[in-house]
């Protein structure tokens, strides 16, 4: 089998992001693996430890210093990765044509796995536009994947915790949830050995990809405030209770 | 007149509360608004939704009844409508349900999409929405033949704008899928969604296992709130992944957010930051909830939640 497994370099979870200006963000900060993309990549090692003669493979599209996320990869155990560079960062549309393209130029998945979105741009689409352009099936937010005789069958998580069970035949997408799994984080000689594992760089121009007329541009960046005049509820317990279910009746209005 | 779409979601045959909102982002005087439904409930929906403006409530069937559950079918079924009817600009709830079907439709369009939009401005093609874990709004630009807008729930405030609606059957033919939905497996945790409800209480570190939880559940049930935990709840095992709030959980919404015994940290504040209330119950005066929250009490909550629920009960009784 051949698993791809498509990661994105963002900005840590704790950063503390500015903009500078106005449309970009400083990126003087630590990024990391996205974090649903570790469970993605996860999934596909563990693949390969159940069926053996698979290869992983780790793609991801960014600035030079995306690098380092592929390695992170390839020390959780992919077993190479693709790096295409660009510039900037392209829209959503771009960005799945851009790894449709170097997928199909590198080989025939039978798997796709990515994370059900990025927490940077939290756009949730470059899986379906990656299935759709490679006329694959495809689902998100899966907490639950089995394989069997070319068989996948999948849970994806609905609302208020219900799951639908899906069932697809290979090749497909699977965009991967924090439930599916608990990544295990790379022991020291498996960084080591990522450090020798081969990356292909492909720089995005170079792929070619059609013009289209839709996109996507950030007009406008700023900051989200959070400005809220935190007061104190004193009392008894009795009295507290009282304060907040008057509040919650004659402020907020969510009870009768 | 430019004609837009609107893809209603609903539960049980009924329409949410939260399309309200959408259709209220949807709307002006230029343009006519086209409700797609695909369970055949467009008669029952008729009434709240032409309180809201819609014009034609475009009632989508397969050969055998409402379209069936397979998002793919689904996705196809409303792409079909939006073909026959010239329909270019759809918008729908960014509910879990709807990203699934509004990125298929975009993905199959080869259409820009923005989901969990916090305003539109259909005119100039423009939207906010949040972006690094909800550290920044962006304002973006979509430029594009087709173009699909996905409204995070709750966060355009609906209102009336009384109109006539139609409704026009639109019969559609199922063609094989390419994935097959064998089962919905319902949750045991109640029916309340997190994304979608108008009170969630959140418990964290404070809460000290999974039995105390049922502290939480008790007074949510008496209003209809939903439970929600920071990631510290979860990763102990004491509740489901499924109720984590935060940045690598659901980004809620609600009227009010009561976060007991959660100290706040900026992951967990990316998942509940635009609740319209903040309201924190925190045993320590330092956590990082009480600056950041609208009203806040320094207490145990397990002497507070208790009492507010016996008062809940007693003024829902009356």
């Amino acid at each position: 089998m051949k698993i791809y497994v498509c990661v994105k370099h963002v900005p840590d979870t704790a950063a503390k992001i500015s903009i500078l200006d106005k449309t970009r963000i400083d990126e003087r900060v630590t990024f990391i693996m996205n974090p649903y993309d570790e469970n993605a990549v996860e999934e596909a090692v563990r693949l390969k430890d159940q069926f053996g003669e698979t290869e992983v493979i780790a793609v991801t599209l960014g600035r030079q210093e995306a690098e380092s996320t592929l390695r992170s990869a390839l020390a959780m155990g992919a077993d190479r990765g693709i790096f295409i560079k660009a510039d900037e960062n392209p829209d959503g549309m771009v960005t799945a044509k851009a790894l449709k393209r170097a997928i199909d130029q590198d080989g025939k998945p039978d798997i796709i796995f990515t994370g059900k979105e990025s927490i940077d741009s939290e756009g949730y689409q470059t899986m379906y536009r990656l299935a759709a352009g490679l006329g694959m099936p495809v689902v998100s937010n899966a907490v639950s994947f089995s394989l069997e005789q070319q068989k996948v069958i999948v849970e994806c998580e609905l609302e208020a915790g219900a799951r639908a069970v899906i069932e697809m035949t290979l090749p497909c997408v699977i965009g991967t949830g924090k439930g599916l799994n608990k990544p295990n984080y790379p022991t020291l000689p498996a960084i080591m050995k990522a450090r020798k594992k081969k990356i292909k760089q492909i720089d995005l121009n170079r792929l070619n990809l059609d013009k289209s007329d839709s996109r996507v541009d950030i007009l406008e960046l700023r900051p989200a405030v959070e400005e809220r005049k935190a007061q104190k509820l004193d009392g008894s317990p009795e009295e507290v209770a009282a304060k907040i279910v008057r509040i919650l009746h004659e402020e907020a209005r969510v009870i009768p | 007149m430019q004609k837009i779409g609107v893809l209603i979601e609903t539960k049980n045959g009924e329409v949410k509360k939260a399309n309200y909102g959408v259709i209220t982002a949807a709307r002006s005087n230029a343009c006519e608004l086209y409700a797609f439904l695909l369970d055949g409930s467009g008669e029952a929906a008729k009434v709240s939704l032409q309180a809201y403006g819609i014009h034609r409530i475009i009632e989508i069937s397969s050969d055998t009844g409402p379209v069936s559950r397979n998002p793919v079918l689904r996705a196809r079924a409303v792409l079909d409508a939006m073909e026959s009817l010239g329909i270019k600009v759809l918008l729908g709830l960014a509910s879990i349900q709807g990203k699934d079907l509004l990125a298929r439709i975009a993905a199959a369009l080869d259409a820009p999409l923005i989901l969990d939009c916090i305003a539109v401005n259909l005119a100039e093609h423009t939207v906010q929405k949040s972006q690094f874990s909800g550290k920044t709004i962006a304002t973006l630009k979509v430029e594009g033949a087709f173009r699909i807008y996905g409204i995070r729930p709750n966060t355009i405030e609906a209102t009336l704008s009384p109109s006539e609606a139609q409704v026009v059957a639109f019969p559609t033919v199922e063609k094989n899928a390419d994935l097959t939905v064998n089962e919905i497996k319902q949750s045991s945790s109640g029916g309340i969604d997190l994304t979608e409800a108008d009170v969630i209480l959140s418990g964290g570190r404070g809460l000290e296992n999974s039995e105390n939880f049922s502290v939480l559940f008790e007074c949510a049930d008496v209003i209809g709130a939903a439970v929600g935990a920071s990631r510290v709840a979860v990763d102990e095992g004491w509740v489901p992944y499924a109720m984590q709030v935060g940045q690598t959980g659901k980004t809620v919404c609600p009227k009010v957010y009561i976060a007991c015994g959660i100290s706040g940290s900026v992951q967990h504040f990316a998942g509940m930051k635009t609740a319209g209330m903040i309201i924190a119950i925190n045993k320590d005066p330092e956590a990082a909830i009480v600056k950041k929250s609208d009203y806040f009490v320094i207490a145990d909550l397990f002497k507070i939640v208790p009492v507010m629920t016996r008062h809940l009960k007693a003024r829902i009784a009356d």
